[in-house]
């Protein structure tokens, strides 16, 4: 009795373990690593040695602190286009879906079928220049010969939009669909008008699902430079583009790391008070953790 | 990337949905459908193009403008060798690391659906940090870690990234399925003289395994779709979407939207077989 009881207790530990390690090792400690690079100095040829040299910080936030903040823009803009577009899409579908919802839900998860990086170059052939879209408008001098969208924010931001909309929609329509109906026939019962009925039950309810959603679309679009570097130009290079650029061209280390932590600081800790603030629970819940 | 599809997609493989009455019709109602479908309809133009650009007949190797209607590139699928090389790395790897992240992430799920123990929520956390991490994070922290401890990166430091972003989303779409399961159920089993493996492969790993079947498709999707926290730990070698990155600065040969077609009508035709079955099985 006793020796069950013990593997009763210990059971869990024994589930978790290999899960466990996996994220220690290879996602913990990594952390740490990139923390203890941030603050080394010297170069790739001679090697890096630890100085504590927390300046690197202060020099990249200087250095960088334009496409930071573009990154933040760009990402803040694009949630807020996802949740309009993506907010009616789920009321469509969670109330007046019927007997289809599965498949108009399957309609939306449609782009997950193809790889990102195709889908971003997809719209970046259709906008090109000369592509299917500008080159009629520039034959009947519809716009400016020398108009353009790529490279232009609307472009990068317009990538965001369109890869990371799903999880806008999706989270929502999860809350929605969680509605009771009785209940809007109970505000329809009570006297109330539908703009009511919404604006005081339906929205309220599906809060959780848009604070997920916003979750799962900001962090992702803000620290996103695929779409920046398809879709995008110099003007629009985001801080995902920087990282990058100083772990494989520059070989800067300490200044890579230095910047992923900050943007990793930032995003986190902005993640954490957002879901604590606003619902933390169901926020946390929806958003899958 | 898809913690939520997930859940969405057990709930397609698990069951039909649910009939609800319609409401009364009112003016203006066209509205909410006509926005809806012209939102699906942009969701689906570049996938279009896509197919429709990979039977072009276009002559060098640039596939920009409409020639005319081939077949050529089917045939010719597998004429780049560094693309089938980089399409059959990302298939083996994507492989690999569905096994081991379903494996431990099942095993995690469990536990979490299951018992409340000491540090059950700091694994919570360590579960939602690493959704909730942006994926350059992610990968430039395990960059920083191999570029540290000298480990040349290749095809196995690919798998490690990917079984690292995938084990998560496992975990919780198991962790849910364990949620909705009668405990009484694996009591009787043990009541009626089950040892714990055989009441672990008769009653609790067939009532979870919708979950568990969830959590392999979502993480063979991420996989064959990463490329961000690939791009970082990959070395030299070469996956399907590094390959389309790297070709993007180039011009993307048509064989590129042949594969991006193939494994999208594959895709969906497993998805539909599946949602299919499940109806069948209910009805």
């Amino acid at each position: 009795m006793s020796r069950r009881r013990l593997g009763a207790k210990l059971a869990p530990y024994l589930l978790i373990l290999p899960g466990w390690l996996w994220l220690a090792i290879f996602f913990v400690i990594p952390t740490l690593v990139m923390l203890s690079v941030s603050t080394q100095t010297g170069d790739i040829v001679s090697g890096f040695q630890q100085t504590f040299h927390w300046r690197t910080y202060v020099e990249g936030w200087n250095q960088f602190h334009v496409q930071f903040l573009r990154s933040f823009l760009y990402g803040l803009i694009a949630t807020v286009l996802c949740l309009t577009i993506a907010y009616p899409v789920a009321y469509w579908i969670a109330f007046r879906g019927g007997t289809h919802k599965s498949s108009l839900l399957f309609l939306l998860l449609l782009p997950f079928f193809v790889s990102f990086v195709i889908r971003t170059q997809s719209w970046g052939f259709i906008l090109s220049d000369n592509g299917m879209v500008l080159s009629p408008l520039k034959h009947w001098h519809l716009v400016a010969q020398d108009f353009h969208i790529l490279a232009t924010s609307t472009a990068v931001v317009g990538g965001l939009v369109y890869n990371f909309l799903p999880f806008m929609v999706l989270p929502i329509y999860v809350a929605l669909e969680r509605v009771d109906p009785a209940l809007l026939e109970a505000s329809a019962d009570l006297y109330a008008s539908s703009r009511l009925a919404f604006t005081k039950v339906v929205l309220p309810l599906s809060m959780p699902g848009v604070f997920a959603g916003v979750l799962l679309t900001f962090v992702p679009a803000a620290s996103d430079y695929v779409n920046a570097s398809i879709l995008g130009g110099a003007k629009t290079t985001m801080i995902g583009n920087i990282i990058q650029t100083e772990y494989f061209t520059n070989l800067d280390y300490p200044m890579a790391s230095a910047l992923s932590f900050i943007l990793m600081a930032v995003l986190l800790v902005g993640v954490f008070a957002y879901a604590r603030v606003l619902g933390a629970e169901d926020a946390l819940q929806m958003a899958g953790a | 990337m898809t913690a939520l599809a997930g859940p969405v997609l057990e709930s397609s493989l698990d069951e039909a949905p649910p009939v609800r009455r319609r409401g009364r019709r009112k003016r203006g109602r066209w509205v909410l459908p006509l926005w809806s479908w012209l939102v699906i309809a942009w969701l689906c133009a570049p996938i279009i193009v896509m197919i429709i650009f990979g039977f072009n007949n276009t002559g060098g190797k640039f596939n920009i403008r409409w020639q005319g209607f081939t077949l050529r590139w089917y045939r010719q699928l597998f004429t780049i060798p560094d693309l089938t090389n980089a399409l059959q790395n990302s298939l083996t790897i994507a492989l690999i690391v569905t096994v081991i992240a379903t494996a431990m992430g099942t095993l995690l799920g469990m536990a979490l659906g299951r018992y409340t123990f000491r540090g059950v929520g700091s694994v919570n956390l360590l579960l939602f940090a690493n959704i909730a991490a942006p994926e350059v994070v992610l990968g430039a922290a395990l960059l920083s870690l191999f570029l540290t401890a000298g480990v040349p990166r290749g095809y196995w430091t690919i798998v490690i990234a990917q079984v690292m972003f995938s084990i998560a989303y496992v975990a919780v779409t198991v962790r849910a399925r364990m949620g909705g399961l009668d405990p009484a159920l694996e009591e009787a089993a043990r009541d009626l003289g089950a040892g714990s493996l055989v009441t672990f492969f008769k009653i609790t790993l067939p009532l979870i395994m919708p979950g568990v079947l969830a959590g392999a498709l979502l993480t063979f999707a991420l996989s064959i779709d990463d490329y961000i926290i690939t791009s970082f730990n990959a070395g030299s070698t070469v996956t399907f979407p590094l390959w389309v990155y790297g070709a993007s600065r180039t011009g993307v040969p048509p064989q590129v939207n042949v594969m991006g077609t193939l494994i999208f009508t594959f895709g969906v035709l497993l998805a539909i077989t599946g949602a299919v079955v499940n109806r069948r099985k209910r009805a």
